[in-house]
Order: structure tokens, then C-alpha cells, then sequence
């Protein structure tokens, strides 16, 4: 029988979940991760804009500022280790009026005081020299903001953490957390668990499994965010990511940001959801982004359209005045072995290792950790076929002709690759998590060629029969049989 | 790097028809270079039956249809590969081809692009809503049933009315499935006439005209759509919101021809086909590059691609004879009444054929092709629809090449 006792259990296996199992698996301890979903990377990690922020639009001294900052000096050496794509291609805020200048100036100086490195006002001129497709009188000009893939970043942190250890268990909604004594008794799926610790990184509903500990009061309210993703053909007009001047209280309209892999996006926007689990575009909000998208991008047209998703940034609210919130990182003396996160929304993904430090630390306030010098940062990410030089393809090819392959003719995704995508540390087993790893059925056919065979592949690889392929949440089974059953010998 | 006179990429009917015709010719160092187990493209998963029809003057399924022309591939020994994708076409006729056996490049004096389409997807035509399993394109369900054995769902609501929709309608049906409605955004049917006959009305299954899916919802897997009637500007009348519940939704909203290839090697693309710009001879803005089939525009109709890919064989041949790669510089433009046109250009020195769709359906209508007040040729229709290409003969004698041709459907 499988042994459910940990030393440390994390609910939530999000970019902040997987985080910190990474940065707690530099320890001795048994440390488990469970999953409501059947993968990693199902939540907002992968709903979202994919900056590596810079860092200031945030209150000086607040976490949020010091994470933002932490998290932007470190990544080019965390992108390295975790071999995941990232470019640090600065972005523009541009303004048009005295206003927008005001506002820019205020958060320039805020950047200043946050440490926030490379920030420089430039002209018209400048602006159309960095790109000529930005409208805008005068821009801030921040020089270390990034782009980075989320999945990849989650499903890196996770394979990581895996490889150094740690277990990933999915299909595991907690829905009990029982303290006996030194432990917590936590019903998970099927399955019951018993851990001395647990770090709450439930994200959406971080505030339910914070009741479930017995840590009352605290609020969350939901930002939800739509968006359009445009077509690689798009990314020809747009090299860096391209802000509208911030409100008075640094809140960003609508606007677009080319992502790491080439597309752009358009948005979000933002408005109140209640519902944990929303995720539907709408009828209006995507009209209100075509509309205020062509303000800020000149391409956004239909001829470019491939997708729309949605995302919702949970934010820790005061819940007399509805005042918005700093992360909350907390383990209180009269709740023992319990590290509780709230409101970790945006820039929860620049943040995500700083806050899986400031976890460790809190834990090691109460007991000491043993380090694991067996512990290895490095994780060697699926080799990209379309990204080789032509003799590397040839060699790719003679040592494993699945790479000469092509499944996915949009992105030029190769059998081998999804084959790795199953099979790695981790795999893959939803069309979403072999869309995640690879970007098959990313591109403007969305699927139209691949999705056929990449499903055959999981019914191949994973040894399961039409009926169990799923699509990306549990129960999201993409078929419902066979047409007819073939007889043997027919 | 290996010399060949005519590259053809993709071996679908365009393809095949286009190989053929050029080795009876007398063109025979050719190859043919398909990405799939099999050549005869889309038409391996279209098992109904009604192709051939004015090819063959016999009702042939899509298999039987290909299969005579792979026939012929073998009997005449024309070089194919299959299981081999071709990633690059460069303006100088260069081809990159990936395959398990490694990296192939070639030479060619000509290429064939005859790649086919691709469809319109969910995201191309903002459908609002979740984004649950469940929501396939009509060609994609088409190949998981007929190609491997596999149902999409029992509950089953389909947006659009093209040809493969209303055919996996059927299909569906036959299958035990429960398709409950066609919807259709435009007040007209895009599929063909027979099909609307053949596929719907003989299994009872209702078509809504302006009518469209404002949204669509489950988590998980797909649990209803919701409809609504929409106006002259397709926008959805508030109040004639309505509820279906389904497991499935199929969008048949349109082909997009394939042309990643033609991009690469810079192409000019014709904004209304998305196929490239062609003259009369079917030639690209690329010298040596030929296009044809549903690469070059969608199709509703096999035999006219069949035609079409070896009316393109011939300029081949004509090309290489005379060494003489058109320099097409009459325009040909068309009216708000006509979709688009092909070719988009001409030389004025040859006879030949225009293709067209009418914008609208209409009745007792006539094609002029005119030069300023000069009719070059007309040609009068009982009846015409979108979803029916037209044809007809332009003389090039009475081509003025000084002056643009300009269409009208009157
Ligand atoms: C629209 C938008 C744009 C953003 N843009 C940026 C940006 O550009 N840069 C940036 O740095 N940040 C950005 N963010 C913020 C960033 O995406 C989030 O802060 C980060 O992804 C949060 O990670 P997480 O792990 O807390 O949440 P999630 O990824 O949502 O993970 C929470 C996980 O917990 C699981 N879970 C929940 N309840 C249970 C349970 N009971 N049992 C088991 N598992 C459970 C969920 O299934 C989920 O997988 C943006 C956010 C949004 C919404
Ligand atoms: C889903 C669908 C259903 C249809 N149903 C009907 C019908 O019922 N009746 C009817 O008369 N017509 C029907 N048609 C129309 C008709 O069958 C098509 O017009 C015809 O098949 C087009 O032929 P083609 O050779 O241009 O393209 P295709 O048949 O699509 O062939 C193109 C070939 O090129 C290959 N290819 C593409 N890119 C590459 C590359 N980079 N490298 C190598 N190979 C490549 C493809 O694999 C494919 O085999 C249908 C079309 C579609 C798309």
C-alpha cells in the first residue's frame, strides 16, 4: 500500500504550488502536491499575460514589490535551469496626454523606490525606434521587462520538483482537512493523506481551503480578464509589449503583448466574477476587447483571430472597506504547521519563486531543514524541433526518426515531441497538457490537422480506449466510443 | 539536392490529376510528395457517395473517386512519396521535405502547390462561451468516424450549413447519433441544393437560416448552446434567445485554403479566395510556382478541381516548350455582386476559364465581362448560388491589353 504520510502537504499545483514544492525539495522531506485537476497549469497560471513585470506599479514595501523585483533580477538565470523560453525584451507604457504624463511620472518614481532597474522616459522619436507600431506621444521606456511561456514555466517547476523528489498526486480536490495532533488528516479524491505541514496555494480557492484549516476572515475578489490571441502573422507589426498609460491607481487598460512563442495577445479586461471557476469569454467583453485592442494594436482584425480565454486575478480584499490587499504569506503561532497563502494574483508568476522563499522561511522559523545535496535545479525541457538549424534537424531525425515526424503543421511539432510529452516526468495525459508542452494545436488551425492524430497517440502511449481521452478537466471526455465495434478477425 | 522538373506538394485529387495529365504530356521527371500514410487527400474520409458525377457520369464515394487516379499513378509509374511533409518552398523553386528517413531538398524548374484547405475554426469566427470537449470542426469529426472508428457524441448541434456539415449531419444520424438543428448565420443555405435535400430534409433534421450560437457552456464537456436569430447585420436579436442542450457541437463554417507554404516563398495571396494570385495559366506571382485545386480556391465540386489541377498541367507543359513564364498584367476585377474571381490575372493571350461565386443567390441572372463599355463575354444563368461556382469561357482575341476586365452578375 502506498504510504500517504508527509512531511509537507501543498494544495494547489499552480505556478505558486509548484513553486514551492521546487524551492522546499532543495530539503530533506517528504512533500506531496495534490491537484484537483489532471494536470498542472489547468488554473489562472495559464491564464494569463506571461510578463516577467518589472515591478513598478506596485506599493513600496508591500510584498508584491519586493517579490516583482526579486523574481525580474533572478529569471535569466531561473530560465536557464529550467530550460524554458523567456526574453527579456523591455516593454513600452506609452501617454498621449498631461495626464497620462503625470501618471507615468508617479510610477516611474515608484519603480525607483521599488529597486526597479532600467526605467527611462523617451520620446516620440525614440518610441518609434523600439517600434514603430506603438501609437503614443511619449512612452516609459522599462528595460527588464520580460515575456515567458506560463505553462511551460508551471509544468518546468513541477517536472523539477518531481525529479528532486517530490510527489504529484491528481485528480485530488481536498475537500477535508482534519488537525490530529501533530498532524492534519487531509481527504483528497479517493484517497486520505496525513501531513505535518500544509502551505495553502489553492489559488481561486485559497479562501475555502484557509476555512478548511480553520484560518477565518479572510476575503478574495475576483478580476476577471479577457482575451483575444492573435495569429504569429500578427507579431510582424509588434516587437515589445505595449502598455497604455495606468490609471491613478496603476490598473492597465486593455492591451497587447506579444507572447514568447510569437503570438500576441490582446487584453485582459476587467471586471467582478464571483464564481471561482469561470473561465467563459463573453459576448460583450470580447466585443470591448476588438474595440479597445484596435485603439492600442492597428492589427487587431478578425483575419488574425485563433482564440479567446479567460483569467481571474484573485485579490486579497479588506473585507470592511473592499480596499485591495498585499499577498498574504502567513503561518500564525495559533495555527501550527499551517503556511497560508491569499490573494497571490498578478504578478503572482514574476513572483513565484520569491513567495516559495519567503514559504520555506516561514517553515524553517519553526523547525530546521536538512539540506538535500542531492537536490538538482537543472530540468532539460523538450527539444523543439521547428527551433533547430537544418543539421541539427538532420541529426535529430537520424537518432530518432519520430522527429521527422511532423504532427502539428502550424507549429511544426514533431511525434517525438509528443511522444516526450507523455512519457516525461509528469506526462502528459490530456490533449490540454500535450498542448501545453508542445504548442501542438496552438496554432492557427487549432488543432484542424493534429488533434486527430495527437489523440490517437494518447490512446496509443497511455494504453486507453476512446472513451477515456480527455480533453483538460476531469470528465472532459472528447469521445463516447467506438462507431461500430470491429469484430476480431473482421 | 535532387533536380526534378515539376515538384507537386500534395497528393490529393489536385494533386494527382495535375501528375498524371503532366506525365502524358511527356513531362515524367516528376514527384509527388504527400505527408499522409496515403495519397487521395480529403477525399479518403469522404465515404458518401456523388463524386464523379460529371467526370465519370457516375455517382463514385470519395475513395473510389481518388483511387481511379491513383490507378493511374501506378500504371504509369509516376514517383510518389508518402509520410513525407514539405516545410519550405522558396521563391527559386527550392523544397525542403522532412520525412523519418531524414531531410530532403530539391530543384525544381516548377512547383505544383496542391495542398488543399484547411477549416474555419471556433476561435477564427469568436464564438463566445466556455471551452469545454466537445466542439469539433465537421472535417475533423468526418475523420475521426470514417477514418478511425471513433464517435464524437449522441447530442448533436451543428453551426453552419456547408457542404461537410450537412453531410456529417447525416452521417451522424446514421450513425444513431440525435442531431437536433443546423444553424445557419446567413439568410441562404452555403451547402449545395442536394445536400440540403439528401442530408436534412430526408431525416427530418430542422436548418435555421440567420440563426447563430451566441454562446456555449459546460465545464468539462460541452452541455448546451445557446441560439439566437440574428439580423440583416448579423447581429443577434436580444429576445430570441434559445436553449439547446447537446453534447456536441460541429461548425462547418467555412475552408480557408493552405497556404503556409505559399507565404514562406512570398506569395502575393488574394485577400477574398486566401489563395494565391493567379493568371490564366494558374501561375503564382512567383515565376515557376503553379497553384490549383482547393489551394487555390475552395471548391465545392472534386470534378472542377480535378479539371482545374490538369488545365494547370498543360501551362506547365506550354511553359516549358516555349521556355516562356507568363508575365500576367491584365487585371481582372470583380463587383460587390461577385465574391472573387480566378485568375486575377491575365496576359490577354490566351483562351481560357474563369471561375467565380455569385455574392448572393439569385434568379434568370447574367455574368458580364466587360473593358470599359465593351462586352468581351456573357453568359446567362436560370439560377445561381454561393455555394455553386460558375464558369465561363473568356476568348483572348477580344482581350484589349490595355485595359482591366471587370465582372458584373446582373
Ligand atoms: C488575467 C491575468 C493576467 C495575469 N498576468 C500576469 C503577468 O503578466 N505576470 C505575472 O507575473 N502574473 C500575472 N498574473 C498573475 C498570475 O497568473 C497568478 O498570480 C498565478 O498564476 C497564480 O498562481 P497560483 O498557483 O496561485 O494559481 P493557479 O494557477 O490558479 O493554481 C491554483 C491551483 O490550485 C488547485 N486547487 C484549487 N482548489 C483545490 C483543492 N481544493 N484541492 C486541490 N487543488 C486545488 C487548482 O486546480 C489550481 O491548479 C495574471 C493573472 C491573471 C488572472
Ligand atoms: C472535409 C471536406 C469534405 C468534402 N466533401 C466533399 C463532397 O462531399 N463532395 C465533393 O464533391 N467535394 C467535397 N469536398 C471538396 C473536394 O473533395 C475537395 O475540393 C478536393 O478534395 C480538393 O482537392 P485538393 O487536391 O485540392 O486538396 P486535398 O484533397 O485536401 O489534398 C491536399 C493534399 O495535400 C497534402 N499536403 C498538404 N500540405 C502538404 C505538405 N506541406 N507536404 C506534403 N503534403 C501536403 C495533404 O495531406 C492532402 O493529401 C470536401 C472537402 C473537404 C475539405
Amino acid at each position: 500500500m502506498r504510504d500517504n504520510t508527509y512531511d509537507i502537504l501543498i494544495i494547489g499545483g499552480g505556478v505558486i504550488g509548484s513553486s514551492v514544492a521546487r524551492e522546499l525539495s532543495r530539503y530533506r522531506l517528504r512533500i506531496g502536491v495534490l491537484e484537483k485537476e489532471l494536470d498542472v497549469a489547468c488554473g489562472n497560471s495559464c491564464r494569463n499575460t506571461g510578463m516577467l513585470h518589472a515591478g513598478f506599479t506596485y506599493k513600496p514595501g508591500s510584498l508584491k514589490a519586493e517579490c516583482a523585483v526579486e523574481g525580474n533580477r533572478e529569471f535569466d538565470q531561473v530560465a536557464q535551469e529550467l530550460d524554458i523560453p523567456f526574453k527579456r525584451t523591455g516593454k513600452v507604457v506609452v501617454g498621449f496626454s498631461d495626464e497620462d504624463m503625470q501618471n507615468i511620472l508617479r510610477f516611474k518614481r515608484i519603480g525607483e523606490l521599488n529597486g526597479v532597474r532600467g526605467l527611462e522616459m523617451i520620446d516620440k522619436a525614440k518610441l518609434n525606434q523600439i517600434d514603430n507600431s506603438a501609437g503614443g506621444e511619449f512612452a516609459l521606456y522599462s528595460r527588464d521587462s520580460g515575456i515567458l511561456n506560463p505553462m511551460l514555466y508551471n509544468i518546468a517547476l513541477a517536472e523539477n520538483a518531481h525529479q528532486n523528489g517530490v510527489d504529484f498526486f491528481f485528480d485530488s480536490e481536498v475537500k477535508a482537512i482534519k488537525r490530529q495532533g501533530e498532524h492534519f488528516q487531509v481527504t483528497a479524491g479517493d484517497s486520505v493523506f496525513s501531513s505535518r505541514w500544509i502551505v495553502n496555494c489553492a489559488g481561486m480557492h485559497c479562501v475555502t481551503i484557509s476555512e478548511m484549516l480553520g484560518l477565518h476572515g479572510h476575503q478574495v475578489k475576483g478580476f476577471k480578464g479577457e482575451y483575444y490571441v492573435l495569429d504569429k502573422k500578427a507579431s510582424q507589426f509588434m516587437n515589445i509589449p505595449v502598455y497604455p498609460a495606468p490609471n491613478a491607481k496603476g490598473g492597465f487598460s486593455t492591451h497587447a503583448t506579444p507572447t514568447v512563442d510569437g503570438n500576441i495577445l490582446v487584453g485582459p479586461d476587467s471586471y467582478i466574477t464571483e464564481d471561482p471557476d469561470d473561465f467563459a469569454s463573453t459576448r460583450d467583453h470580447m466585443q470591448g476587447l476588438v474595440k479597445d485592442g484596435s485603439a492600442i494594436f492597428k492589427h487587431m482584425k478578425a483575419e488574425y483571430f485563433i482564440r479567446n480565454f479567460a483569467g481571474t486575478r484573485w485579490k486579497r480584499v479588506d473585507p470592511e472597506t473592499g480596499d485591495v490587499l498585499d499577498f498574504l504569506i502567513e503561518n500564525r503561532d495559533d495555527h501550527p504547521g499551517v503556511v497560508n497563502l491569499i490573494g497571490i494574483e498578478s504578478p503572482g508568476l514574476t513572483c513565484a519563486l520569491p513567495i516559495a522563499r519567503r514559504v520555506v522561511a516561514k517553515i524553517q522559523e519553526k523547525e530546521v531543514l536538512e539540506v538535500n545535496n542531492d537536490f538538482n535545479p537543472y530540468r532539460k525541457g523538450i527539444v523543439r524541433f521547428a527551433e533547430q538549424s537544418k543539421e541539427r534537424k538532420k541529426e535529430l531525425i537520424a537518432t530518432d526518426p519520430d522527429y521527422g515526424e511532423i504532427v502539428c503543421r502550424c507549429e511544426t511539432v514533431t511525434r517525438a515531441e509528443i511522444v516526450q510529452a507523455i512519457n516525461n516526468p509528469l506526462g502528459a495525459v490530456t490533449l490540454t497538457g500535450i498542448k501545453n508542452r508542445t504548442r501542438a494545436c496552438m496554432g492557427r488551425c487549432q488543432g484542424g490537422y493534429c488533434e486527430t492524430r495527437i489523440t490517437a497517440l494518447i490512446q496509443e502511449q497511455c494504453k486507453v480506449r476512446e472513451h477515456e481521452v480527455m480533453y483538460q478537466h476531469k470528465g472532459s471526455g472528447m469521445f463516447i466510443g467506438k462507431v461500430r465495434e470491429v469484430l476480431d478477425g473482421e | 539536392m535532387e533536380n526534378k522538373d515539376v515538384i507537386i506538394i500534395g497528393g490529393g485529387p489536385a494533386g494527382l490529376a495535375a501528375a498524371v495529365q503532366l506525365y502524358k504530356l511527356g513531362i515524367t521527371n516528376i514527384l509527388i510528395l504527400e505527408r499522409e500514410k496515403h495519397l487521395g487527400g480529403i477525399l479518403r474520409q469522404c465515404i458518401h457517395d456523388g463524386f464523379g458525377l460529371q467526370r465519370f457520369c457516375e455517382s463514385l464515394s470519395g475513395p473510389e473517386y481518388a483511387q481511379r487516379f491513383i490507378d493511374e499513378v501506378r500504371e504509369l509509374n509516376i514517383p510518389y512519396m508518402t509520410e513525407v511533409t514539405v516545410t519550405e518552398v522558396t521563391a527559386g523553386r527550392k523544397v525542403t521535405a522532412i520525412s523519418r528517413r531524414g531531410v530532403m531538398e530539391f530543384q525544381a524548374k516548377a512547383v505544383a502547390l496542391t495542398m488543399g484547405c484547411r477549416e474555419r475554426t471556433r476561435g477564427a469566427i469568436s464564438i463566445p462561451g466556455t471551452r469545454p470537449a466537445g466542439v469539433y470542426t465537421a472535417g475533423v469529426a468526418q475523420s475521426y468516424m470514417n477514418l478511425a472508428n471513433i464517435m464524437p457524441g449522441q447530442e448533436v448541434v451543428i453551426l453552419g450549413s456547408g457542404d461537410i456539415g450537412l453531410i456529417m449531419a447525416r452521417r451522424l444520424t446514421l450513425e444513431g447519433a440525435h442531431v437536433k438543428a443546423v444553424f445557419e448565420v446567413q439568410p441562404y443555405p452555403s451547402g449545395l441544393p442536394r445536400n440540403i435535400e439528401q442530408c436534412l430534409n430526408d431525416y427530418e433534421i430542422p436548418l435555421f437560416l440567420s440563426h447563430t450560437v451566441v454562446d456555449v457552456k459546460g465545464h468539462s464537456r460541452l452541455e448546451g448552446v445557446t441560439v439566437a436569430q440574428v439580423d440583416e447585420q448579423y447581429r443577434p436579436i436580444p429576445g430570441t434567445e434559445q436553449e439547446y442542450n447537446c453534447d456536441t457541437l460541429i461548425l462547418s463554417v467555412g475552408l480557408i485554403p493552405e497556404n503556409e507554404l505559399s507565404l514562406g516563398a512570398g506569395l502575393t495571396l488574394d485577400s477574398r479566395t486566401k489563395g494565391a494570385v493567379v493568371d490564366e495559366d494558374y501561375q503564382t506571382s512567383c515565376t515557376g510556382i503553379f497553384a490549383a485545386g482547393n489551394v487555390l480556391q475552395v471548391h465545392d465540386l472534386v470534378d472542377f478541381v480535378s479539371i482545374e489541377a490538369e488545365r494547370m498541367a498543360l501551362s506547365i507543359q506550354e511553359c516549358f516548350l516555349s521556355s516562356q513564364f507568363g508575365n500576367a498584367e491584365i487585371e481582372i476585377v470583380v463587383d460587390a455582386s461577385i465574391s472573387y474571381s480566378v485568375p486575377q490575372k491575365t496576359t490577354g493571350k490566351k483562351d481560357f476559364t474563369l471561375s467565380l461565386r455569385p455574392k448572393r443567390p439569385g434568379r434568370n441572372c447574367t455574368v458580364f465581362v466587360k473593358q470599359e463599355n465593351v462586352t468581351i463575354a456573357r453568359k446567362k444563368f436560370a439560377k445561381v448560388l454561393p455555394a455553386e461556382m460558375i464558369q465561363l469561357a473568356i476568348p483572348a482575341e477580344r482581350i484589349d491589353p490595355e485595359k482591366k476586365l471587370e465582372i458584373t452578375l446582373i
